[in-house]
C-alpha cells in the first residue's frame, strides 16, 4: 500500500504505522512503530498534520489472533484512529478503511448479490463478524460527526494472492480445502493486487461512500479446491468444526468461525457502485484463482523469495545521512 | 489531490504492483499509512516533497533509462535494491487496466446464479420421461408466455413434495426452449446435496432481490408460488382451495420489474401427492417446514411412498398476462394497491382451476 503511494508524485507524505515491522522495501515512507492499539496516533496525526488517513489494519480473519486481540485491534485501536481523526481542529479530510463482506453474513435466505445497502440475514454468531460490524457503526457515527470528513468504507471479499497469508490460502498451500459435504456454495475472491489499487483509487479520487469490492462472477466452493490444484476435504454437515477439530488440526488445515457459514452458503456481493466511480479490475474471481494458483506452483519449485528485512540503522542512514548523495540536487 | 504533476507521474510511478509481475513483487503489508497530499503546487516542505522535485526537475525520464533514477532519498548513486532501480528506469507509465482476466479459463460450468448447464441436461433427459409418460402433461394457452422478455409465472403450489415446480419449468423449456428460473424457499438452501443439486438445476432462492434482477436486468422467466409452503403442506381435504397469496410481494416485484404476472393453474399435483395428516412435532424435531404424512406413504411404504408420485395427469393453463400501469423502479409502492392486485390474480386462479376441473373426468386419465 506505501509502495502504490510513493509512485504518486502528488502525494507529498506518506507515513506507515504498524504493530511490526516494514516487510517490503519503502522509499519514502516514513515508519512508526505502534502498539496494537494504535494509541499513539493521536499525537501522530496532530504533530504531521496529515490529511488523510488509510485505515488497513483491521483483522478479518479469526485464526490468526486470539479474541481478545481481536476486539483490542479492531474495536479499540479504530476507536483510537478515530478518536484522532476526529479531534478538535484536526487536519484530517479523508477517512478510509477497509472491511470486509464478512458484515453481510452468510445465511440461506441471503439474496444472490448483497448490495451495499443490503441487511444482514444471519445472526451475528462469529466475534470476527461481531467486532467488524461494530467498527463500521463506530465507522457511521464517525462520519455523522464530522461531516467535513470524507469517509470510505470498503468491504472486501476474501483475498487471495501470491502473499497474503488467509484461511483458504492456507488450506490451497496444504493442497486440502475443507469443505461441508452436500454443500458447493459460490463464492467470491479479490486479488491483493486489486485491494492495493482500489485504496488507493478511492484515496488519491478522494471517493467517499460504502464500496463493495469483489472479483467479478463467482466460483463454487469445489472449483476453487481445483483451480488451485487442491483437494476437497469433506466435513460432516452437522457440527463440522466441533466434529472435525482433531481432522483439521491433523492436516494443519483452517477453517475458523466466520468461514463455517460461508463454506455453506457461500455470498456474493454488488460491485457495481465502485466500478461506477472509475474503478476497473485486473482480476476477476476465477482469475484471482489461477493467478494464486500460478504463485503456488512457483513457490513450490523456488520456496519462498528473498525475504526483505527491515533495518532501522541501515534506513536511517540512507534517508538523513549527508553522506548519502541524492540525484536531482 | 494536486495534479499539476500529472504529466511527469509516468517517469516515476512504478510502485503499483503490475498484473505480470505478481510473483515475485512483495506486496505491501503495512498495516496502516497515513498521507498528506500536497496543497497546491508550491513546495512547502521540502524534505518530503523529494518525489514531486525530482518529477518536476527531471521530465526526460527516457533519457536517464540506463542510469537509476530513484525517487527516494533512501537510495544511493549506482543503484541499490533490485525492484527500485528496475522499475524506476522503465519510463513505462502504468498502463489503463483493462478486464484483463475476464475470461480466465474455467473447470466448472456454473454460472454465477449457481446453474450448472451440464447439470441441467442431464436433469432433464432423467426428468423428460416423467413429464411425457408419467404425469401425461398437457398445457394450454402456452402461447400467452412471452418469447422474449422478462415476466413472473405465478402458479398455485400442490402435493407434499410439489411436482408442479420441475413441471412448469421442464415444460416451458422443452416447449418455448426458454429457460425458467424457479423461485424457491430459503429452505432448499439449508438441505445438503438437495440444495445444490436445486441450485444447479435452476433453482434461486427467493428474495425480492433475487427477482428483480432475474425480471429486470435479465429479462428472464421467474417462476414463483405466492402460496409458499402453505399450499402443499395443506391436506388433501383443502385440495384446489387456493391459500393466502402471502403478503403480495409478487406483484410488487413485478411493478418494480415492470414485467406481467402470468398465472398458471395446475391441475393434478394435488393428486399426484395428497397430504393425509402433517406432524407438527416430527416437523419440528427435524426443522422441516412441514411433516407430511402422504397416501403413497401409504400405498408404496415410508421411503418408496416419500419419493414415488401417484400417476395423477398434470394439466396446465395459462391465464391472461396482467400487467399492472403504474411506474416501475420505484422503492415502495401502496400496499393497497398490491393486496388488490394480489388478490385478483388469486381469485382468476381460483376460478381456472374450478374451470379445469369441471372438465376433468377422470383424475388419472384427465
Amino acid at each position: 500500500m506505501a509502495q502504490a503511494f510513493e509512485g504518486q508524485p502528488s502525494v507529498e507524505l506518506v507515513l506507515g504505522m504498524g504493530t511490526g515491522e516494514p516487510k517490503v522495501p519503502l522509499e519514502r515512507t516514513e515508519f512508526v512503530r505502534a502498539d496494537q492499539t494504535y494509541s499513539i496516533l493521536n499525537r501522530i496525526v496532530r504533530a504531521t498534520r496529515v490529511d488523510t488517513v488509510v485505515h488497513t489494519f483491521l483483522v478479518t480473519n479469526s485464526s490468526s489472533v486470539t479474541r481478545r486481540a481481536l476486539h483490542e485491534v479492531n474495536v479499540i485501536g479504530t476507536l483510537n484512529l478515530l478518536a484522532a481523526a476526529g479531534a478538535a481542529g484536526t487536519s484530517v479530510r479523508h477517512v478510509v478503511v477497509k472491511s470486509s463482506t464478512h458484515v453481510y453474513g452468510s445465511s440461506p435466505r441471503d439474496p444472490a448479490w448483497f448490495d451495499e445497502g443490503a441487511h444482514r440475514n444471519a445472526p451475528v454468531t462469529t466475534q470476527l463478524e461481531r467486532s467488524l460490524l461494530e467498527v463500521e457503526s463506530l465507522v457511521d457515527d464517525f462520519a455523522e460527526d464530522n461531516p467535513h470528513v470524507a469517509v470510505t468504507v470498503l468491504r472486501f471479499a476474501n483475498v487471495l494472492g501470491s502473499d497474503i497469508v488467509t484461511p483458504i490460502s492456507t488450506d490451497l498451500r496444504r493442497r486440502l480445502l475443507p469443505a461441508i459435504a452436500g454443500y458447493d456454495p459460490l463464492v467470491q475472491f479479490v486479488e491483493e493486487d486489486d485491494v492495493v489499487r482500489s485504496l488507493e483509487h478511492v484515496t488519491l479520487n478522494r471517493i467517499a461512500g460504502r464500496f463493495n469490492v469483489a472479483g467479478a462472477g463467482k466460483l463454487p466452493w469445489s472449483e476453487v479446491a481445483h483451480l488451485a490444484g487442491a483437494h476437497l476435504l469433506p466435513l460432516s454437515p452437522i457440527a463440522p468444526r466441533l466434529t472435525c477439530a482433531p481432522l483439521l488440526r491433523l492436516a494443519r488445515l483452517e477453517l475458523p468461525a466466520e468461514l463455517e457459514a460461508l463454506a455453506r452458503y457461500g455470498r456474493g456481493v454488488d460491485t457495481s457502485r465502485l466500478l461506477q466511480t472509475g474503478f476497473s479490475y485486473r482480476y476477476t474471481t476465477a482469475g484471482t484463482v489461477r493467478s494464486f494458483a500460478r504463485a503456488n506452483n512457483l513457490r513450490r519449485s523456488v520456496g519462498e523469495g528473498p525475504v526483505y528485512r527491515y533495518e532501522r540503522d541501515l534506513e536511517q542512514f540512507f534517508r538523513h545521512s549527508r553522506a548519502v548523495t541524492r540525484e536531482g540536487e | 489531490m494536486s495534479t499539476t504533476y500529472d504529466a511527469t507521474v509516468a517517469s516515476v510511478t512504478h510502485s503499483v504492483p503490475q498484473a505480470g509481475d505478481g510473483d515475485d513483487a512483495p506486496r505491501p503489508t503495512h498495516p496502516r499509512q497515513t498521507t498528506r497530499s500536497r496543497p497546491g503546487a508550491g513546495a512547502d516542505a521540502p524534505v518530503r516533497a523529494d518525489a514531486v522535485d525530482l518529477a518536476s526537475t527531471q521530465p526526460a525520464a527516457p533519457s536517464s533509462a540506463g542510469r537509476p533514477v530513484n525517487a527516494g532519498p533512501g537510495v544511493t548513486r549506482g543503484g541499490t535494491t533490485g525492484r527500485t532501480t528496475s522499475s524506476a528506469s522503465l519510463p513505462v507509465p502504468v498502463p489503463p487496466t483493462g478486464p484483463a482476466a475476464a475470461d480466465a479459463p474455467r473447470l466448472s460450468d456454473v454460472d454465477e446464479w449457481g446453474r450448472s448447464e451440464r447439470v441441467r441436461s442431464l436433469a432433464r433427459r432423467l426428468y423428460d420421461p416423467v413429464y411425457r409418460y408419467w404425469f401425461r402433461v398437457e398445457w394450454e394457452g402456452l402461447e400467452r408466455i412471452p418469447r422474449t422478455g422478462g415476466a413472473l409465472l405465478v402458479a398455485n403450489h400442490a402435493g407434499a413434495i410439489p411436482p408442479d415446480a420441475p413441471v412448469i419449468m421442464h415444460g416451458i423449456e422443452r416447449e418455448l426452449g426458454r429457460p425458467v428460473y424457479g423461485l424457491a424457499d430459503s429452505f432448499f438452501r439449508t438441505v445438503p446435496v438437495v440444495g445444490t443439486l436445486w441450485s444447479r438445476t435452476g433453482g434461486v432462492p427467493a428474495h425480492p432481490d433475487n427477482a428483480y434482477r432475474l425480471l429486470h436486468d435479465r429479462q428472464e422467466l421467474a417462476l414463483v408460488f405466492p402460496e409458499g409452503t402453505k399450499g402443499p403442506s395443506k391436506r388433501y381435504a383443502d385440495r384446489y382451495r387456493l391459500r393466502r397469496f402471502g403478503r403480495g410481494g409478487f406483484v410488487e416485484i413485478a411493478m418494480r420489474a415492470g414485467v406481467p404476472v402470468i398465472p398458471i393453474a395446475v391441475v393434478g399435483a394435488e393428486e399426484a401427492m395428497p397430504v393425509l395428516f402433517r406432524s407438527y412435532h416430527l416437523a419440528r424435531a427435524l426443522r422441516l417446514p412441514y411433516f407430511p404424512v402422504t397416501a403413497n406413504m401409504l400405498a408404496f411404504g415410508p421411503l418408496l411412498g416419500a419419493v414415488t408420485y401417484f400417476p395423477a395427469k398434470l394439466r396446465l393453463r395459462v391465464l391472461e398476462p396482467v400487467t399492472f400501469d403504474v411506474e416501475p423502479g420505484l422503492e415502495r409502492y401502496s400496499k393497497s394497491r398490491v393486496m388488490d392486485e394480489a388478490e385478483q390474480v388469486r381469485s382468476r386462479l381460483q376460478d381456472a382451476l374450478h374451470d379445469v376441473l369441471r372438465e376433468r373426468r377422470s383424475v388419472v386419465f384427465g
